[in-house]
């Protein structure tokens, strides 16, 4: 659907060059929610705005359904725009007109008829759920209703692609979620491919199904959101990953292992993540019956990303000759992440 | 006295009608004039550098002359265009030419107000300069223009003081001749009570034009 290719930007300014991007690949497939997680600066911004061409690419390729957009003239650009929806951080809504204004400006350029418009914008503004709102101005409208607006308005051409730019990060958490929900059901059901940029792990884990991580103006890595969260390859994703999963031990719970590895001499605390199906499998009451071990369990949590439970557990083992180096061995065995944090 | 109210009817009249003709020239050369300034500059819809640099040179060096040399260097333009050099009609000719440089200012500051964001939502669904311009950037700005118009109004209510010059009359014509050439100090307090009080009302019915423009937002 949309194949980046050595995509390099750099802004030429008086204090000397700024390369923006640095020879990104990106393959977005159709029906994806492709998320592009990277701290403010590092590109992020200009990688989505390459993409419809607000920015212009110094170098690469930018193929959209088949279109090569870097070669496009003026003309057809304006054409191809049309079916790229765009939402943004802040909304742009224009505040000299309504609701129902906004919503009908992007038809209004693409040339349709009043009645068109008038039926086309009844119907968007159905979808996002704000027909009573059509002759309120934004001023008028809530951070999340603004957003809406700007979802209907992006839609009004019935674009393939849907580019976001920190759509929800100017809004609380609660909002944030319902955007990011009714951004997952216009994937779904009209089939857009969706294209979101923000800095905020929470937003890729809700809806995202490949995330790109971007770092100082490259692309350090990208796949599948579940290939991502179980085996991040880079720091910069482990960094990312830490804000949505417990990897670092809570300094209190490091106090508590401290005091307890003094008092048994023959125990082991072991952390185990694990992943899938296998959070559903009595693992923990397995071992005790396998071997002659106790288990203390110290800490754990369970989360979801995309309907997978993911999770931590922080367990102190207690055996005897060896039983808690075979429970060690029978845990990796079944495929779990298994690390001892304290030996003692 | 009837003769005093004469004077001061005729005053008012020439004022009324140079500010408010030269005011409509102003608006409709000027504020085209603005947006062409805008759009022209550095990273803007129509980037044209040698364009913008040229236009704003010559806003600058109108801005830049005195309106009293102004409204004599004009005279040959001035008859070119309505015939004459002398008279109310006249004295146009130099107030809109004053007048139009610093609308478009005026027009350009209120332009850039607007939203960096918005013009870039409207690129992004495809629309062209000529569409940006008409429904985004216009509309958007129409309180900041209408701001604009007020001041443009106010500023030729005391240019037009000096179209006397050039025979065009009005109010601060009377002043200078009547109240302070013949020291009839009744005129000069009348002139400047009338001219006191039409400043005080434009001001008054461009804000609420601007209230009413900026309603809802």
């Amino acid at each position: 659907m949309i194949y980046i290719r050595n995509l390099t930007k750099v802004y030429h300014s008086a204090s000397g060059n700024v390369r923006a991007l640095e020879d990104v690949n990106l393959n977005i497939e159709k029906g994806d929610i492709f998320g592009i997680i990277g701290l403010s600066g590092a590109g992020k911004s200009t990688l989505l705005r390459c993409i419809n061409m607000l920015e212009k690419p110094t170098s690469g390729s930018i193929e959209i359904d088949g279109v090569e957009m870097t070669r496009l003239s003026p003309s057809e650009l304006k054409e191809m725009r049309k079916k790229i929806g765009m939402i943004f951080q802040h909304f742009n809504l224009l505040s000299s007109r309504t609701v129902r204004g906004n919503v009908a400006f992007p038809l209004e350029i693409a040339g349709l008829n009043k009645r068109a418009i008038d039926k086309k914008v009844e119907n968007l503004l159905e979808l996002v759920g704000l027909s009573d709102k059509a002759d309120n101005y934004p001023s008028q409208l809530s951070g999340g209703q603004k957003q809406r607006v700007g979802i209907a308005r992006a839609l009004a051409n019935d674009p393939k692609v849907l580019l976001c730019d920190e759509p929800t990060s100017a809004l609380d958490p609660e909002t944030t979620l319902s955007i990011l929900n009714l951004l997952k059901d216009i994937n779904r059901e009209l089939g857009i491919t969706i294209v979101l940029i923000t800095h905020e792990m929470n937003v890729i884990k809700q809806i995202c199904n490949k995330v790109a991580v971007i770092e100082k103006s490259r692309v350090v890595e990208q796949g599948p959101l579940i290939e991502v969260f179980k085996k991040p390859q880079t720091e910069t994703a482990r960094n990312f990953l830490k804000s949505v999963t417990l990897s670092e031990i809570p300094k209190e719970l490091k106090d508590k292992i401290e005091n307890l590895s003094h008092e048994h001499l023959e125990g082991k605390i072991i952390k185990i993540a694990f992943f899938g199906e296998i959070t559903t499998e009595p693992v923990i009451s397995s071992i005790i019956r396998k071997f002659d071990v106790d288990t203390n369990i110290l800490y754990g949590n369970i989360d979801h990303i995309q309907g997978m439970p993911y999770g931590t557990l922080i367990v102190e083992l207690r055996g005897k000759n060896g039983e808690t180096d075979a429970a060690l061995k029978y845990l990796k065995d079944l495929g779990l992440d298994v690390e001892v944090i304290e030996n003692v | 006295m009837s003769e005093t109210i004469n004077l001061l009817l005729v005053g008012t009249w020439q004022t009324i009608y140079m500010v408010v003709v030269s005011t409509l020239i102003a608006t409709i050369f000027g504020v085209p004039l603005g947006v062409l300034l805008m759009v022209t500059d550095k990273e803007q819809i129509l980037h044209n550098e040698p364009l913008n640099k040229i236009l704003g040179t010559i806003v600058n060096i109108f801005r830049s002359v005195p309106f009293v040399i102004l409204l004599i260097v004009l005279i040959p333009f001035t008859r070119l265009l309505v015939g004459k050099a002398i008279g109310t009609t006249a004295a146009i000719v130099p107030l809109s030419v004053a007048a139009i440089p610093f609308m478009g200012r005026l027009t350009e500051t209120a332009l850039r107000e607007v939203d960096r964001g918005v013009i870039e939502a409207a690129q992004s669904m495809g629309a062209s300069p000529f569409q940006i311009i008409t429904k985004v950037l216009i509309p958007e700005a129409l309180p900041s223009i209408a701001a604009g118009i007020t001041i443009t109004t106010i500023n030729l209510v005391g240019y037009s003081a000096m179209a006397g010059v050039i025979g065009g009359g009005g109010l601060g014509d009377l002043a200078v001749r009547y109240g302070y050439q013949r020291f009839m100090l009744d005129i000069m307090l009348y002139t400047v009570a009338i001219l006191v009080a039409m400043v005080q009302l434009i001001q008054f019915l461009g804000d609420i034009l601007v209230k009413h423009l900026s309603r809802n937002r």
